[in-house]
């Protein structure tokens, strides 16, 4: 049970952490966006309809990387040149995105949804260390992308902490004007965090659809992109902390498929509503924006 | 007159650019624009039912719009109208079975009020939680409208399902909290004439009294109104439980007049659809009203679509979408923001955009 309990968390936090390790790198640059659902979608479906075109996962997985990094560029052209309201461009986003999917996905696969069918990705199992209890099948036998997933959060940790990149990002952040002054070309680095961020909830996306469910429905991403901005709010804008709150929630989902069938009289809905839930909660408790970047969700306009 | 179409130059061509474009994508989907279009406005105007229907769909999307509105005039960025409606509808639903004793006028304000004070809660948290925990009012209204729809979704399975029920639903309200109906089989009601009338409080005391005053002076800079007194935490909740209040109204009378029971699926994303209708009205209450009817014209029209020509009514999230990238668009290129963007280096209006105030 409690090896499930590792797996099943495991499973459901990669996703939200590829996510929200991207919106950490956005954030600590000045940008909230919200179209990271829209980006997680788009990628997910992009994701399967290309790896059933081709019968390639790995063709699956470029092709929502393509699709994310799309997706966020036009959200970068207008939340950032255009310097509009971000929180407004990210639900367009979102729309869009929907739309597009659902539309794509009737067009190719006629309005009875004919199922994709795919063949998963692998995973891959790492020797000896599988025989770990309770989390070695948990940690060490899983798909690519999820060992991808954890080893960006010491790199991305290092990225934004350590290295010029992220000091001159976290000055985009903190103080646009004296990062331009500085000549560190604000524009140009949300961008690059946008195109990153595009990329990596694009991983999250097919990650849903070619690792976890092996098929795509409409609205696939289930909120697992704004469960990934409260992670990054939970996570107090730090690359360890958005991994821990990833696990929580993770955990937090994985609840359902344990506690469903020996709890069979507390209503499924709780459990589905169980991650927002807690969300709103920790939220409260934790508060507040204390640590968040100071220039967060501001259009920087060049002066 | 002149400055009314000069208002409604930018969202017009909003628009016009959001069709081109996805004429331009049908075609390359293989589908002919013109014969879309033609379905798409036969099923919106079409005849005298499409043409109610249209009303009776654009009368939810008046509700939510004005939530929004009002919550976006005092930069509080309500993404949760959608679970205000729900909650909403979900308070009708429920007491609406038991009012059956009761006088007609007072079961139809009981049965709208419960929706109203629902949603009031529901919008009220997200913003006590902004007033008084700094919580961001984005997140947590996404997150209540997922829980809301989890709530509903749990109701009408459990204790509120209709025993003899094959479908997930409520038992039907009591007559007396129903809405009439006028002239059958079409679905026009009093609560079109209703959600008027709130267009025009909403606009009066946005704009002529000394609260809506203050909650713009909140939108447009926060800090010069705490210097100024604006008492901000109380403005912060009591917009977003008025907010969410409207939206109730809107799940409340949705069904009273039209479902007259809870359903699992009650909104198709009014709340969200909503914010593409305030965008396109500027926020202004009265503007809701056209932008509604455009909007519900879509979203009618798109069920005749999908039937002649096969296309997905998520179409019209897609035309949703465009039309607010092309309205913010249009509207940086107003303050300057595209010589900004390809970096000629003018300087734009100061503060375009930024504190919220401007969408």
């Amino acid at each position: 049970m409690f090896e499930a309990f590792a797996a099943a968390t495991i499973a459901m936090a990669t996703p939200i952490l590829l996510a929200a390790l991207g919106e950490l790198l956005v954030e600590r640059a000045g940008v909230i966006n919200i179209g990271i659902e829209g980006a997680m979608l788009a990628g997910a479906f992009a994701a399967i309809a290309v790896a059933h075109a081709t019968g390639g996962a790995l063709a699956g997985v470029a092709a929502a990387i393509g699709a994310g990094a799309a997706i966020n560029a036009i959200f970068a052209f207008v939340a950032v040149n255009l310097a509009v309201n971000q929180v407004v461009a990210g639900t367009a986003i979102d729309l869009l995105a929907t739309g597009l999917t659902g539309v794509l996905y009737q067009r190719l696969f006629g309005a009875t949804g004919r199922a994709f069918t795919v063949t998963p990705m692998r995973s891959i199992e790492l020797g000896p260390l599988v025989r770990l209890p309770v989390i070695g099948r948990a940690l060490f036998d899983q798909s690519a992308l999820v060992y991808l997933a954890l080893a960006l959060v010491p790199a991305i940790a290092w990225i934004i902490g350590r290295s010029r990149f992220g000091l001159r990002l976290r000055a985009a952040g903190e103080r646009p004007e004296a990062a331009d002054a500085l000549g560190l070309g604000v524009y140009r680095l949300r961008w690059i965090a946008l195109l990153a961020s595009g990329v990596l909830s694009g991983l999250g996306g097919a990650y849903l659809t070619l690792a976890y469910a092996d098929t795509f429905v409409e609205g696939i991403s289930a909120g697992r992109g704004y469960v990934a901005l409260a992670v990054v709010i939970v996570g107090r804008w730090n690359a360890w902390g958005v991994a821990a709150a990833s696990l929580m929630f993770g955990g937090a989902i994985a609840l359902q498929f344990v506690l469903q069938a020996t709890a069979a009289t507390i209503p499924y809905q709780l459990f589905l509503a169980l991650p927002y839930l807690l969300t709103v909660a920790v939220l409260a408790l934790a508060g507040g924006q204390a640590d968040a970047p100071s220039a967060l969700g501001e259009p920087y306009v060049r002066p | 007159m002149r400055r009314l179409l000069a208002a409604a130059l930018r969202p017009a061509g909003a628009i016009g650019c959001a069709l081109g474009v996805v004429a331009i994508a049908l075609a390359l989907l293989g589908a002919s624009p013109v014969a879309v279009a033609a379905d798409l406005a036969d099923g919106a105007f079409g005849n005298w039912i499409a043409f109610t229907d249209t009303l009776a769909r654009a009368t939810p999307l008046v509700f939510c719009g004005l939530a929004v509105a009002i919550a976006f005039h005092g930069a509080l960025w309500n993404i949760g109208a959608d679970g205000q409606l729900i909650v909403g509808a979900l308070a009708a639903g429920a007491i609406g079975p038991a009012l059956g004793g009761w006088p007609h006028t007072l079961a139809i304000a009981a049965i709208i009020g419960a929706g109203g004070l629902a949603g009031a809660i529901w919008g009220g948290l997200a913003g006590w939680l902004r007033a008084r925990r700094n919580v961001n009012e984005v997140i947590s209204t996404i997150m209540l409208n997922f829980i809301a729809a989890q709530l509903l979704s749990w109701a009408v399975h459990g204790p509120l399902m209709e025993p003899s029920g094959a479908f997930p639903a409520s038992r039907k309200i009591a007559a007396a909290a129903r809405l009439q109906l006028y002239f059958p089989p079409s679905r026009v009601n009093l609560a079109m004439l209703f959600a008027l009338a709130l267009a025009a409080v909403c606009e009066f005391g946005l704009f002529r009294t000394a609260p809506g005053f203050e909650l713009r002076a909140l939108g447009r800079n926060r800090r010069a109104s705490a210097f100024f007194g604006v008492p901000i935490a109380r403005l912060t909740a009591g917009a977003m439980a008025l907010s969410g209040m409207l939206a109730g109204f809107g799940g409340a009378v949705q069904i009273s007049a039209i479902t007259h029971r809870l359903y699992e699926t009650i909104s198709p994303g009014w709340g969200y659809e909503a914010i593409a209708v305030a965008l396109v009205a500027r926020l202004s209450p009265l503007g809701i009203v056209p932008a509604a009817l455009l909007f519900g014209a879509l979203d009618n029209g798109s069920q005749a679509m999908q039937r002649a020509d096969g296309i997905s009514p998520q179409l019209v999230y897609v035309i949703q979408a465009l039309v607010i990238i092309a309205l913010l668009a249009f509207d940086a290129s107003a303050a300057g923001g595209w010589r900004e963007a390809f970096g000629a280096g003018a300087p734009a209006e100061p503060n375009a955009g930024a504190e919220g105030g401007d969408v």
